[in-house]
């Protein structure tokens, strides 16, 4: 722990106990409830919220009231004398209707919202969202533009163990993504999520939309967000290691915007479009990262620091006979991945530096002695 | 209105007893087939898995402290995270609930023990065995399970060596219970004192019989589920398996099938438990006796037609998820009107506040309040926004600590100077219990708020915007940890000695258990008593 972020941990402790101690007035900063979020749809839901919390919060008062009474009043030290009725008709039958009553009173705006949730007619675009351990996979379909989403490389570092980065100094720390999901304002716009190896789950609070991406079934779900601007949201069902670390971003343009996003990456742009990224960041980063850092952040968590893997899911590197054997193969599974297993290419992920300098670091590293060097350049031309 | 108790005369008589008395060393426990000393054991055996649960979620705590990774891995966050649960479901809650159903139930019925005792000895050491197999796979290539404990393929099928030992120490855990609950129905059927009509049985009894059906009914559905796991991880089965033409959604289906009326199986004998008492410390019969029946009865059956409100995000027709929004409301109805009834037995009582009843009392206020988030997550809608949120977390964690373990504690405060023959200390089972209820509400209250605000469960690592509420949960969690070794001592203590209990230990309590001297004789009700 850095010296700063020492200090400041003491002082939260102290704020925080001091907190408990005075008044919840001092917690109004804090975030304590659900957000309203961007949509008619999420704002519904919103109210519901509020209107069931409302209901539970009068009838906790009156209960724990009636019970509060009653531990005051009729105590044996204030000289209470016990009555002997144990049960009466009439008191349960209104204790039972009127509970009845309030629900079916609840129930009714509550189906009427899940109807509209459950709506899809006339929605305008539509992307194909697909979980994979530990990244998103955004498909727009009728375009050729389809991308990773994976948690930004300042969050990434910054969450290894004992990593020496202070979260604190890191925007939007684990809910930022290094290419979020970009969409219209005023659109309707169908996901149809599935996943790719375990159940993932994709939610967005802003937009009141949950919905488990499960291998083999598609999901469908809608929003339509009224207002332009970033909305953040994580994986919600465990899916493994990284579960904590697939955020959710999507980037809501003006109509305008968006068909200028649109075209840019469309028409066989695709790979052009992540060179774009990987391109500006590869030379800096290549000097900063090792084949070690690299691999620690993007491979570790299935084939461990020590490369041994977690057999039976993961393989063990250190005994692989493709990390051992010719080069092409190696770097083929690694751009390109195994259709059907966790593992995923990676060539629309990682530079070519970036990629050769992982390459090499594997074929080097735990006692391997492969002695080759893999070159930026092979990456390129396997691309 | 409650039954009367009456114990024969013969009851009182202990030492010039013919019968023999306890045997000595270690067989005494090993080959066990008394209903006090398994009840014992069982009893034992919880607070130790309460402990290495406990223990377990310190480290999980302790990396929730504050953002960043600071101790341990994702994966072993995951394993402890998994393994908690596990443990304290089925090694902390479930056990006590046995140990006390069979330290009680032949009691609290008049009969001499529990009808199969022989079977009765197998569920209880069956239980060091499942866990063995458990722990065990912390020590294993691949880890500890850590897909949580709901366990859903594929990614369960991740698990390394640990997975055949997971499944082994379900089925194993799975058969002690289905004994223990088979155990309990027989001797409730059949070895009642004959004057004790059903509807004279005090209400733990009845909270336990309903569970045992529970028990029944759901754990053979679970051993289903995870053997069906075992044949797609080793025999190519693809049951769960889209790509085999399985569906991974149906093992949710069948979990949960079992996992709703298993929440019961954790919180009905707690009902019972406070129903007891609720009585004794107001000095006022419990008011409405019959209607406690029938609203545990039906609980109890609603329990099986709600289970698929933990899955409305699985993508379900819209009829299936607004059948399982109405029939998770429904389930309100009988619980509110328990509610309702503790604390009509309350009115106009004239009520003291030793321990049992200030851990009960916070039961119903506590568990009221886990019942309130219960009743916001069935609204489908919402719950889309609080699915799998610190919100769910924060419900269940109120409806089993401050409620099923604040009535186990309950339970073993009232009835300890029954077993013990001696008196708890007043001052520091009251320290224990403020301790643990202050604490209790400082971990668990913040993490509404983490919920609703937008933070994950089963994360290693949060946002910055969490890293408030979470350092408060966590001081809680650190706190009530530490409390509970006050417990610890307290139950040493008044093993040890003490001042003498009677007979009646409380103020006038109901119940044929308070007609045998304390601590009770290792033989009881050989002969049935008259209840009137
Ligand atoms: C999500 C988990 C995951 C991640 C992350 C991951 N892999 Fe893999 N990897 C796998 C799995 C699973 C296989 C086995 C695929 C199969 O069944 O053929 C595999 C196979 C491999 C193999 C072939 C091993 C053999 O003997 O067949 C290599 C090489 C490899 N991975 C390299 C990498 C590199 C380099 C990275 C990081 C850039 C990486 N992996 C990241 C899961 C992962
Ligand atoms: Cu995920």
């Amino acid at each position: 722990m850095t010296n700063s972020s020492g200090i400041r941990l003491a002082g939260k402790i102290t704020t925080l106990l001091a907190l408990m101690t005075i008044a919840p007035a001092a917690v109004a900063d804090m975030v304590l409830n659900l957000r309203r979020g961007v949509t008619d749809i999420s704002q519904t839901v919103y109210e519901l919220h509020m209107l069931i919390l409302w209901v539970c919060v009068v009838i906790a008062i009156v209960v724990f009231g009636v019970m509060i009474v009653s531990i005051i009043l009729h105590r044996r030290s204030r000289g209470a004398e016990a009555a002997d009725f144990s049960h009466s008709t009439k008191a349960e039958l209104i204790w039972t209707i009127i509970p009845v009553i309030i629900l079916v009173w609840m129930a009714v705006p509550a189906a009427k919202t899940l109807v509209v949730m459950e709506d899809f007619r006339d929605s305008e675009m539509t992307i194909k969202v697909t979980g994979y351990q530990w990244r998103w996979h955004y498909a727009y379909l009728g375009t050729e533009v389809d991308f990773f989403s994976s948690l930004a490389r300042s969050s990434n570092i910054a969450r290894q163990v004992r990593s020496g980065v202070d979260p604190f100094s890191v925007d939007n720390y684990l809910l930022d993504v290094d290419k979020p999901m970009v969409v219209p304002v005023d659109t309707k716009i169908r996901l149809l999520i599935t996943a790719n190896d375990v159940i993932h789950s994709w939610w967005m609070p802003s937009f009141a939309v949950k919905k488990d991406a499960i291998p083999g079934f598609i999901n469908e779900i809608w929003f339509k967000a009224n207002e332009t601007g970033t909305y953040r949201g994580q994986c919600a069902e465990l899916c493994g290691r990284g579960h904590g670390f697939m955020p959710i971003v999507v980037d809501v343009l003006s109509k305008q915007d968006y068909a200028a996003w649109i075209d840019a990456k469309d028409g066989g742009e695709t790979v052009a479009m992540v060179d774009s990224t990987t391109a500006a960041e590869a030379p800096a980063v290549a000097e900063e990262l090792s084949g070690e850092k690299l691999y620690n952040i993007s491979c570790s968590a299935c084939h461990q620091v020590n490369g041994q893997g977690l057999p039976p899911a993961f393989p063990s590197l250190v005994d692989s006979a493709m990390v051992k054997g010719p080069v092409a193969k190696h770097i083929d599974i690694v751009m390109n991945g195994r259709v059907g297993t966790a593992m995923i290419g990676f060539s629309t992920q990682l530079g070519d530096a970036e990629l050769a300098a992982i390459i090499n670091y594997e074929r080097n590293a735990w006692g391997l002695n492969g002695g080759d060097t893999v070159q930026a350049s092979d990456i390129a031309a396997a691309r | 209105m409650g039954p009367e108790y009456e114990a024969t005369a013969d009851q009182h008589h202990v030492d010039d007893h013919d019968h023999h008395g306890a045997p000595s060393g270690i067989k005494r426990w090993l080959f066990s087939t008394n209903h006090k000393d398994i009840g014992t054991m069982y009893l034992v055996f919880s607070l130790l898995m309460f402990f290495v649960g406990g223990a377990m979620i310190m480290i999980v705590r302790a990396e929730l402290f504050q953002p960043g990774l600071q101790f341990v891995d994702p994966a072993f966050f995951n394993q402890m995270t998994t393994m908690h649960a596990l443990v304290m479901v089925f090694g902390a809650i479930m056990p006590a609930f046995v140990g006390l159903a069979n330290w009680m139930i032949p009691m609290m019925v008049g009969a001499p023990d529990m009808a199969l005792p022989r079977m009765n000895n197998w569920s209880f050491w069956l239980l060091p065995v499942g866990f063995t197999f458990l722990i065990a796979t912390l020590f294993m290539p691949g880890g500890a399970p850590a897909a949580g404990w709901t366990m859903y393929p594929p990614l369960v099928l991740q698990t390394g060596d640990a997975f055949p030992f997971l499944v082994f120490a379900i089925h194993i855990l799975g058969a002690s219970s289905i004994m223990g609950a088979i155990n309990i129905i027989v001797t409730i059927m059949n070895m009642r004192a004959p004057t004790m009509t059903l509807l004279k049985m005090p209400l733990f009894v009845w909270t336990w019989f309903i569970t045992a059906f529970l028990l029944l009914a759901a754990m053979p559905v679970f051993a289903g589920a995870v053997t069906m796991l075992l044949f797609d991880q080793f025999f190519g089965a693809h049951f769960f398996n889209a790509a085999g033409g399985g569906d991974p959604v149906m093992f949710q289906h069948i979990f949960w099938f079992f996992g709703h009326p298993e929440v019961y199986i954790m919180i009905l004998p707690a009902f019972g438990i406070v129903s007891e008492i609720i009585p004794t410390f107001a000095r006022k019969p419990l008011f409405g006796y019959n209607s406690m029946v029938y609203a545990t009865a039906s609980i109890a059956v609603l329990s099986f037609i709600v289970w698929a409100h933990h899955m409305f995000t699985v993508g379900m027709p819209l009829a299936g998820q607004l059948f399982f929004m109405f029939s998770t409301m429904l389930i309100a109805v009988p619980t509110g009107v328990k509610v309702f009834n503790w604390i009509a037995t309350m009115w106009r009582g004239s009520m003291t506040f030793e321990t049992p009843m200030l851990f009960s009392l916070a039961f119903v206020f506590l568990f009221t309040i886990g019942g309130f988030s219960g009743l916001m997550l069935a609204i489908t809608p919402v719950d889309f926004q609080y699915h799998d949120t610190y919100f769910v977390v924060a419900h269940f964690h109120y409806v089993l600590v401050p409620g099923s373990l604040f009535g186990i504690m309950a339970g073993v405060y009232y009835w300890l100077p029954k077993w013990t023959g001696h008196i708890v200390d007043e001052k520091l089972a009251k320290m224990h219990f403020w301790l643990s209820a202050i604490f209790v509400n400082i971990t668990f209250f913040p993490q509404h708020f983490l919920g609703l605000a937008g933070m994950p469960r089963r994360i290693p690592d949060y946002s910055t915007q969490f890293a408030d509420f979470n350092m408060m949960s966590s001081l809680g969690a650190f706190g009530f940890g530490l409390s509970q070794l006050l417990f610890v001592y307290i139950v040493y203590q008044t093993v040890k000695g003490g001042k003498k209990a009677s007979s009646e230990v409380w103020d006038n309590p109901v119940g044929l258990e308070w007609t045998v001297p304390s601590p009770a004789p290792y033989h009881t009700f050989e002969t049935a008593p008259e209840v009137r």
